[in-house]
């Protein structure tokens, strides 16, 4: 290749987990620098603005990917921006895909958010209940700004047009070097897609009963959380009552969480066909249940649906926030 | 303008659609709020329906099926009961009257059955009012 592809990082609402990720690649990081350039990776790694993004060229970056939910009226803005900068936009992560685990802040009002976050925490010491505010005039003469907070969280493709998907909490490296190669080598899928292998998490799980010999299908009579036992290494979670969504989350991860006994939570995004995670999640749960009892134990053991259900994806939900 | 409340119904082709049927043929009266939407099973009715209902402003949702050991797919009452179980809770989690959504159980002989839950439901929801989405919807129309 003759010319080096322009990629830039943008990051908005989430926690850089998802550039960690990134620079997780070590050596085979610095072996696709041969193909890539960065032009742009803010606020996190380079040394750069947001007016430098601004002040590019329309269409100067080929690839941006961007992660973090929108929360924030400047996320709006930014993400505007870099799709006007990038040729090509992937949501990188399930925060910009689906809204994260900051998705569910929808569940509640900004004034709950704030008086728990910088009033009722034990930690905080905020006598005088000062919230931050968009406006600020210090010493009556400096006026401060900050980004102002939406009323609820946002998707990336609620506000731009989004050409790829990348899921996981944080993508998982290996991923990302496929997702890499894919970008280096000029072979990504169609726009609008997701890219994944394609597989659900019970197809790269070692626990998968079609691969041991306790097969076959077995009704959950009894739910149970993680803190009622501990469950066994090598049968499948949901076979022994610990509710797991790997039948409907893509498997990009390698199944890394069932690897450590912890059952998947769909961050890796829904499987090819789902319009809405939590629904989705919900049917599938619910269909494995054995007994109205098992129904009354799930709900006496999960006292808020939505926040179980929709972990990773209360934004991109047919109800999308709390009425 | 009297409220008029909007019901989406999902019936069941072998039972409640066949009762919806019988209602009429029996000339039971019912208020006109509910559309009826023929499902092969009420198990057939996924979560995300009911959802995109709400979503697009219906008042309530009705899933109506066979009564227990009487599913034509044998099983197919039993998950729609789990399903909705979940779901009745997850809507009230996401900030709507749990009564909005009913399931019910009305055979294809129990067409006055049909029209009483019809009766009783419309009631509800008069009660309750207009969907809190619709309010918000209408609004931002404005």
């Amino acid at each position: 290749m003759s010319e080096k592809i322009k990629v830039g990082f943008l990051l908005l609402g989430g926690c850089a987990g998802c550039e960690m990720a990134v620079v997780d690649l070590s050596e085979k990081l610095v072996d696709a620098l041969a193909h890539l350039e960065v032009v742009f990776w803010a606020p996190t790694v380079a040394d750069v603005k947001y007016h430098d993004l601004e002040a590019m060229d329309d269409g100067h970056i080929d690839v941006a990917f961007i992660d973090g939910m929108i929360r924030l009226d400047e996320h709006i803005h930014m993400a505007k921006v870099m799709r006007k900068k990038a040729k090509t936009l992937i949501a990188f992560g399930v925060c910009a895909a689906l809204g994260g685990t900051a998705g569910m802040g929808s569940l509640h009002t900004k004034e709950e958010l704030f008086s728990k976050a910088f009033k009722n925490t034990p930690t905080t010491d905020n006598p005088d209940n000062v919230y931050p505010s968009p406006h600020c005039l210090v010493d009556g003469k400096y006026d401060l700004t900050l980004p102002a907070y939406e009323d609820k969280v946002r998707t990336l493709n609620q506000i731009v047009d989004v050409d790829y998907y990348i899921g996981g909490c944080p993508p998982h490296h290996s991923h990302v070097e496929v997702a890499i190669g894919a970008l280096v080598t000029n072979q990504l899928p169609p726009k609008g897609s997701w890219i994944t292998n394609g597989k659900a998490v019970c197809d790269v799980c070692k626990r998968n009963p079609t691969r041991n010999e306790k097969g076959g299908r077995v009704m959950v009579d009894k739910v149970l959380r993680m803190v009622d036992g501990i469950p066994d290494d090598n049968v499948c979670l949901l076979q022994q009552g610990y509710l797991c969504f790997g039948p409907i989350t893509q498997g990009d991860c390698g199944g890394s969480c069932l690897n450590v006994n912890i059952p998947c939570r769909g961050c890796g995004g829904p499987i090819p066909g789902n319009e809405d995670y939590g629904a989705q999640a919900l049917t599938s749960i619910a269909s494995i249940l054995g007994s109205e009892d098992a129904t009354a134990s799930l709900m006496a053991k999960y006292p808020n649906l939505a926040k179980f259900f929709y972990r990773y994806a209360l934004p991109s939900g047919t109800l999308p926030r709390k009425m | 303008m009297s409220f008029n409340p909007n019901i989406v119904g999902f019936a069941c082709q072998w039972c409640t659609y066949a009762g919806a049927d019988l209602a009429g043929n029996l000339r039971c009266k019912y208020p006109p709020t509910v559309k009826l939407i023929k499902v092969p099973c009420s198990g057939r009715v996924k979560p995300e329906y009911v959802l995109q209902a709400l979503a697009q402003g219906a008042d309530g949702v009705l899933v109506g099926g066979c009564h227990f050991g009487d599913c034509h797919y044998k099983d197919g009452n039993y998950k729609t009961k789990n399903r909705m179980d979940l779901l009745t809770k997850l809507i009230a989690d996401m900030g709507f009257d749990p009564r909005r959504l009913r399931l019910e159980w009305i055979s294809g002989a129990e067409g006055q059955k049909f029209a009483k839950v019809i009766t009783e439901f419309t009631e509800e929801l008069i009660a309750l009012g207009p969907n809190p989405l619709k309010k918000e919807e209408e609004l931002i129309n404005e």
